[in-house]
């Protein structure tokens, strides 16, 4: 019987390896040592690793994610949750201009080995304040990483991999998936003795033959529950790939996906305009125009600001009958 | 003063410090080169931005060198400097080279920062110096996590994090005030107050109650103010802080009072309008720091005119051929643009060649 594992306990497994391998590895944030985590999801660590190693920050995001980058240019691992990443605006000037360029503007002489996490989704009746999916905008900045997992094994991979990588890594998790229970092995039943995903690796999440339905976080369970009805109600065979991470981006699977099944949609929380599905279909139609049998279409949360109305809210953001819609279109 | 870090000797006095007893003669002509090599970089550079040579902004630190001289003096080998976009002086005083400073203001390959940073962003992290930040205010949490990391490594150490007058309204300082002095963190904010935020005066853009640096006294932080015109003082009622740093991991703010000759950079085309000339020519005659501290050396009898004189023309004559060196140096090539971005693509790691980096066709 494989092991179950719910997405924040995945994730709290690779902060506790990455705490005992790096003793310059530390956990900071808001709530996220004698609270235990606003969502629990360093729950029992301040425990284990005290006060030195897991930090409680006052809420001053600017300040402390400055810190934790100024901390991680002599060498300090930090890894800072924003309780969500929506509060990254106030911290913004820090993280473009800091994390994401002193590489850059100093020849090469520093980096930043820094991670920066929490959720980013909506969905979950908090508003627009709380709602945004700012990863396209992140992945536009040269100089940073965005990874986005939609499931427990690869929450837990991709965390150690952020953590070792020696560039800011901005990792997006998910309120709706902290739950989630999904099957991940213990590192005794692993052969390389853990869980470890590099960032860069796409993920085909199911095989199929007519459509290739690509997306990140959230989205690929969405995509998922589509592929199920379009197989079971109209005989149509899609493929599922999970970009995993949308910088560094692993281009050959979405490209040796979509020229297998001919057809493609980016499916998405994040806006439309200059969201992560435009460049992807942009990369695909200019790098394998020929293998098209349709354009490349994209499904995004509905263009307005997160809605507060539970029933709306609902219906903003992407679900499976509107997966299967669209799929249903060019097929 | 609420939060009197130290009894203020009578003025005068500075020169008796044990940390100013303790400079040798060389010492101090040490300090007098510095400070002439330091104008001599910027008048130079001045010409050579005039000249069409260089891009974007030149602020300068002429007026106020005395203050980065004598506060970096004091740093040893796990102290660390950080600063904002008037950042040359901080520079050399931490032992770069003016051919590699000057380089960078041309956009050269051979510049500090190969040519990626300009004269906003120079960065020399094998001698403790961290830039260089062009935000205002943006490089405040940045030296509070310098700060951080020394404790963290428990390291004797502090971090002197440089701050202009202006950059005091900015809520990033305020947050990172508010951190040192919750986590008793070794970082040392030195407002270099010269009057004027760009073309704002002090009393146009902020509320204070004595100074600007009493606004640590609502953190319950160690504060402050004095003038920077003396290198004695400077040094030490700077290495008060620093003492405290070390031994009790204390922050503090200190705001020493200064003055820049020119604009707020040399594109400032208001500079004569929001101060008067006579202002302006008050201080140079009769608060030039390097004045000062010829005059000192002159009355302890450790130097001559010639002998600072001859100091000075080796000074032009470095700058001079800093600028030669810049002329001559090649641009970056455009292959150089991709690199630098990234660590892990820079070292040819696996996880630099895995996926893609970089988007461009």
């Amino acid at each position: 019987m494989p092991r179950r594992l719910s997405y924040r306990h995945a994730l709290r497994e690779a902060f506790d390896e990455e705490l005992a391998r790096d003793p310059m590895v530390v956990l900071m944030g808001e709530e996220v040592a004698q609270y235990n985590g606003a969502y629990k999801v360093t729950e029992g660590l301040w425990d284990k690793w005290g006060d030195d190693r897991i930090v409680d920050t006052p809420i001053s995001e600017a300040g402390f994610i400055g810190m934790g980058i100024g901390a991680s240019m002599l060498g300090v691992r930090p890894v800072m949750e924003l309780m969500f990443w929506s509060f990254y605006t106030v911290a913004w000037d820090q993280i473009v201009n800091n994390a994401a360029m002193v590489r850059y503007m100093s020849g090469g002489k520093i980096n930043c080995p820094i991670v920066i996490r929490g959720p980013a989704n909506g969905g979950t009746g908090v508003g627009a304040t709380h709602s945004h999916t700012p990863e396209n905008i992140l992945a536009n900045f040269p100089g940073m990483k965005c990874v986005c997992p939609s499931n427990a094994y690869d929450a837990k991979g991709l965390m150690k991999a952020a953590i070792r990588d020696n560039d800011p890594v901005m990792f997006m998790e998910s309120t709706k998936l902290y739950g989630e229970e999904w099957d991940v092995p213990s590192n005794d039943e692993l052969p390389d003795g853990e869980l470890f995903i590099p960032l860069g690796v796409a993920d085909v999440k199911r095989e199929g033959s007519d459509i290739t339905l690509i997306a990140h976080g959230r989205a690929v369970i969405t995509c998922l529950k589509a592929a199920e009805i379009l197989e079971a109600e109209h005989g149509i065979s899609a493929e599922v790939v999970d970009i995993r991470t949308i910088r560094p981006l692993d281009e050959e699977t979405i490209l040796e996906s979509v020229a297998k099944t001919h057809r493609a949609i980016y499916v998405e929380e994040n806006k439309p305009f200059c969201g992560v599905g435009a460049q992807i279909a942009y990369m695909i139609q200019s790098t394998i125009f020929d293998e098209l049998d349709a354009p490349v279409l994209r499904i995004n949360s509905l263009d307005a600001p997160a809605i507060y109305s539970p029933p709306l809210e609902a219906i903003q953001l992407p679900t499976p009958e509107v997966v299967v819609e669209k799929a249903l279109s060019i097929c | 003063m609420a939060k009197a870090t130290s009894s203020a000797p009578p003025a005068g006095s500075h020169a008796a410090a044990p940390i100013n007893q303790s400079l040798t003669p060389d010492d101090k002509i040490g300090l007098y080169r510095l400070m002439s090599r330091i104008r001599r970089f910027e008048q130079v550079s001045l010409q050579h931005y005039q000249g069409g040579k260089m891009a974007g902004f030149l602020h300068l630190y002429i007026g106020q060198e005395s203050v980065a001289v004598g506060t970096i003096s004091l740093l040893g080998e796990n102290d660390h400097v950080i600063t904002a976009y008037r950042d040359h002086a901080h520079a050399l005083a931490v032992g770069m080279g003016m051919d590699e400073c000057m380089a960078e203001l041309f956009g050269k390959a051979t510049g500090c920062s190969k040519g990626k940073g300009g004269s906003m962003h120079y960065f020399e992290p094998s001698k403790n110096y961290w830039g260089g930040h062009g935000i205002v205010a943006g490089q405040t949490p940045l030296g509070l996590g310098l700060a951080y990391g020394l404790k963290f490594k428990k390291l004797k150490g502090a971090a002197l994090c440089y701050l202009g007058d202006g950059a005091v309204n900015q809520g990033a300082f305020h947050e990172s005030l508010n951190l040192a002095a919750l986590w008793s963190l070794p970082v040392i904010y030195i407002i270099e107050n010269n009057g004027y935020s760009m073309g704002t005066s002090q009393s146009r853009s902020s509320a204070y109650p004595s100074c600007l640096a009493e606004r640590a006294a609502g953190y319950d932080m160690d504060w402050e103010l004095f003038s920077g015109e003396d290198i004695y003082e400077v040094r030490a009622r700077t290495q008060v802080a620093i003492e405290r740093a070390h031994t009790l991991s204390r922050p503090a703010v200190l705001e020493i009072a200064t003055y820049r000759w020119e604009g707020h950079s040399v594109a400032d085309a208001n500079k004569e309008k929001y101060r008067t000339k006579e202002e302006v020519e008050r201080f140079k005659n009769e608060h030039d720091p390097i004045q000062r501290w010829k005059r000192v050396l002159i009355e302890e009898g450790i130097a001559s005119e010639e002998d600072l004189k001859k100091i000075d023309k080796e000074a032009q004559k470095e700058a001079e051929a800093s600028g030669d060196f810049a002329k001559a140096s090649p641009y970056p090539t455009p292959e150089s643009i991709f690199e630098d971005v990234y660590w892990e693509v820079d070292n040819k790691t696996d996880a630099g060649q895995t996926g893609r980096h970089f988007f461009n066709d």
